[in-house]
This record gives structure tokens, C-alpha cells and sequence, in this order.
């Protein structure tokens, strides 16, 4: 079977829409961002309205997972109705960190698909690969630019789309690292899977070794990407 | 002053602050984003910025004035401070924040006071420089004219 992200985007758990394809057309993808700084909240809200995204904004993981219906109360205690195609969190915010909230939302069979993108100011390798390997989609060095919302809806929203081939360069790649490892179930389940305590391929892999090394290759050039970015 | 003398004062009066690294393009992305459906967008980020700013300076203030000074918390605020500035182009305000942040890892109580006025002097002087920038847009929709996009 061939595991590319088109699959991953079709078999997601009911509850979790990633295209909204009602007669109206409209496709708006509903982001969640999560900072615990007023101005950046406000600059992503923008960001993301320009770009036609429905946008929520809390600020801190709290309240992210409150909003999310994973407090710790049962079962989702209730979205406003909307449901949340992308989250994006700041790494740095007291309380819990963009990096415990990844992990409670990746540790969460309710809440494991929904993409979540990674933001910093701070260019720091270890903290990058930690968050990729913990199952982020992305990191986004701050300020955010409008570019990167851009790539990043194409990028969610292609995800429905047949054709996977213009799929940017680093995120074929580790597609592809996910192509190559032999564990499909890891990703791929149209099921809610039992809660793993890692949603990260290298564990799930029996041929680990092979798929450490493509991924980190993967995360090689995804470094060098952001290494790049001005 | 006509219009056309008034954008092109701005146009010029916005440059300079880009050349001098007052402000740099992320402040430029910013007025981008501002268009019909949100016109007062960047009037409204960058008063919450200053708003913000203040308060984390009072903050910051306040935590050198201890008995027994917490630098990690110090760097807290400054991380915040430099952020926000990064955020909405404060370039100058950003780089003194930055220099801020390694006197609080040295734990140098005269560094962080020395470099808390250089902060201050930053944050003031990207305060009224954008605000006469704002100052001068408005002219130009008084007098009739749309504010002009910097390159």
C-alpha cells in the first residue's frame, strides 16, 4: 500500500475535518494559534485571516487543550462547533511549553491527526528536531511571514488533493521517510489507534535504522531550510 | 502641503527609518497586511505593541530594583520585549534587547541597569518615529489622498 500524505489526509478520524466541502465552496481551514503574546496573536490572527482561514487564538496550552476538549474532563466537552484543521503554538510560553502541548495533542488518540506547526524565535537545532520527531508538521522561525501561512494552508489543503507531486521539497521528503519505513500502521490507521505514547515512525519502525537515517537526512534539509530563511 | 508632497514625504520619511535599522521589513510585511477589510490593522498592532512594551519595561524595572535581583526573570521579560519588537519590525529595539539578554545570563546587575536605559532610549525613539509616521498618514486621508505602499 503506498503511504503517502493523500492517504493520511483521507482515512482521519471522524471527527477531525481537514476540508470543509460544503455547497457553499468555501474552504476554509479553521486554525488554532496559541501565544502567550498579545502582539504576535494578533499579527498571526491577520496573517491567517488575509490568507481566508477561520481563526481562533488562546494564549497559552491551557487553554489550547481546554478548547480542544482535552482538559482532563471526558470525551470532548465541546467545541464551539468548529472544528480545528491546524493548530499553530509558540514554543516558548510559561506554563506549558508549544513542545508539552505537541505532545499532549500527538499523545491524544482524539487529537493525533490534527497538524501542528511549531513557532520560535529562537533558531536552536535540538529544539527543532525534538519537536519534528515528536510528530510537529513544521517549524516556523518568527516573525512569521505571510509565506510561510501561504505554504503551510497549501500544504494542509493539497493534502485532499490527488496529485502529491508539487508537495514542497522538504515535506516530500519525509513523506517519503514514511514511504520507506515498513510500519504503516504507526500513521496510516483509519482508525483510532489505542494512544501510543509515540507517534514518532522511528519507534514504531522494526527497520529503524534505515528510517533514522532518511529522517534525519529529512531533517538535515529541513535545517538547512530554516538555517536559510532570513 | 497638497497631497502628492505629503505621500512622497512619507514614502521618504519611511525609508530612512528602514535605512537607519529603526525599523526593518517585517514592519513593512506588517503595513501589507493592511488593506479595506482591516484598514486600522497596523495603528492597532502597534499600539498594543506599545502598550505591551510599557509594561514590560515597568516590569522589568521593578525586577532589577530587588533586594536579590532574579535575573531569570529579567530574561524573561526581556525575551518577551524582544520578541514583540521582532514581531512588528522594531529592529534597533530588538538588537538592544538582544544585548540586554546576555547581561542577564552574566548576572551583571550594572550591565542589565545600563542596559535598560539603552532599551528605553530605543523603545521611545521607535515610538515617536512611528508615531509621526502615523501622524502623517493621517494628513494624507485628511487631505483626501490614500496612504502610498512602500516598496
Amino acid at each position: 500500500m503506498a503511504i503517502t500524505g493523500q492517504v493520511l489526509r483521507r482515512n482521519l478520524p471522524e471527527n477531525v475535518e481537514v476540508f470543509d466541502d460544503s455547497p457553499s465552496g468555501s474552504l476554509e481551514l479553521h486554525v488554532l494559534a496559541v501565544d502567550d503574546s498579545v502582539v504576535d496573536r494578533m499579527v498571526i490572527e491577520r496573517l491567517l485571516k488575509i490568507s481566508s482561514c477561520k481563526v481562533t487564538t488562546v494564549e497559552s496550552g491551557t487553554r489550547a487543550l481546554q478548547y480542544l476538549g482535552l482538559d482532563g474532563e471526558k470525551g470532548p466537552v465541546g467545541f464551539d462547533g468548529l472544528k480545528v484543521n491546524l493548530i499553530m503554538t509558540d514554543y516558548s510560553m510559561p506554563g506549558m511549553t508549544g513542545y508539552e502541548l505537541l505532545k499532549k495533542i500527538k499523545g491524544s488518540s482524539v487529537l493525533r491527526e490534527i497538524p501542528v506547526v511549531i513557532m520560535s524565535s529562537e533558531n536552536v537545532l535540538a529544539r527543532i528536531d525534538r519537536c519534528l520527531e515528536e510528530g510537529a508538521e513544521e517549524f516556523l522561525l518568527k516573525p512569521v511571514k505571510l509565506s510561510d501561512v501561504r505554504r503551510l494552508k497549501d500544504f494542509i489543503t493539497r493534502g485532499e488533493g490527488k496529485d502529491s507531486g508539487e508537495r514542497s521539497n522538504h515535506k516530500r521528503k519525509r513523506e517519503d521517510d514514511y514511504a520507506s519505513s515498513s510500519s504503516p500502521s504507526s500513521l496510516t490507521s483509519p482508525s483510532p489507534s489505542p494512544p501510543s505514547s509515540s507517534s514518532s515512525v522511528l519507534s514504531a519502525s522494526p527497520s529503524s535504522s534505515s528510517a533514522s537515517s532518511s529522517s534525519s537526512s529529512a531533517r538535515m534539509s529541513k535545517r538547512a531550510k530554516l538555517r536559510n530563511k532570513d | 502641503m497638497e497631497v502628492g508632497q505629503l505621500q512622497r514625504r512619507l514614502v521618504d520619511y519611511t525609508k530612512s527609518l528602514l535605512t537607519e535599522g529603526i525599523l526593518d521589513d517585517q514592519f513593512s510585511q506588517l503595513q501589507k497586511l493592511q488593506d479595506e477589510s482591516d484598514p486600522g490593522f497596523l495603528v492597532e498592532v502597534v499600539s498594543l505593541f506599545f502598550e505591551d512594551s510599557e509594561k514590560l519595561l515597568n516590569d522589568i524595572t521593578g525586577a532589577l530594583d530587588q533586594q536579590s535581583v532574579d535575573f531569570k526573570t529579567v530574561d524573561g521579560y526581556v525575551h518577551q520585549l524582544k520578541g514583540s519588537s521582532a514581531s512588528v519590525g522594531a529592529l534597533r529595539l530588538k538588537n538592544a534587547c538582544v544585548a540586554f539578554r546576555s547581561f542577564c545570563e552574566e548576572q551583571s546587575l550594572e550591565g542589565c541597569l545600563r542596559s535598560l536605559q539603552e532599551v528605553k532610549q530605543e523603545y521611545y525613539n521607535v515610538k515617536n518615529k512611528v508615531e509621526t509616521l502615523f501622524k502623517m498618514e493621517k494628513q494624507i486621508v485628511a487631505a483626501g489622498g490614500s496612504v502610498p505602499k512602500t516598496e
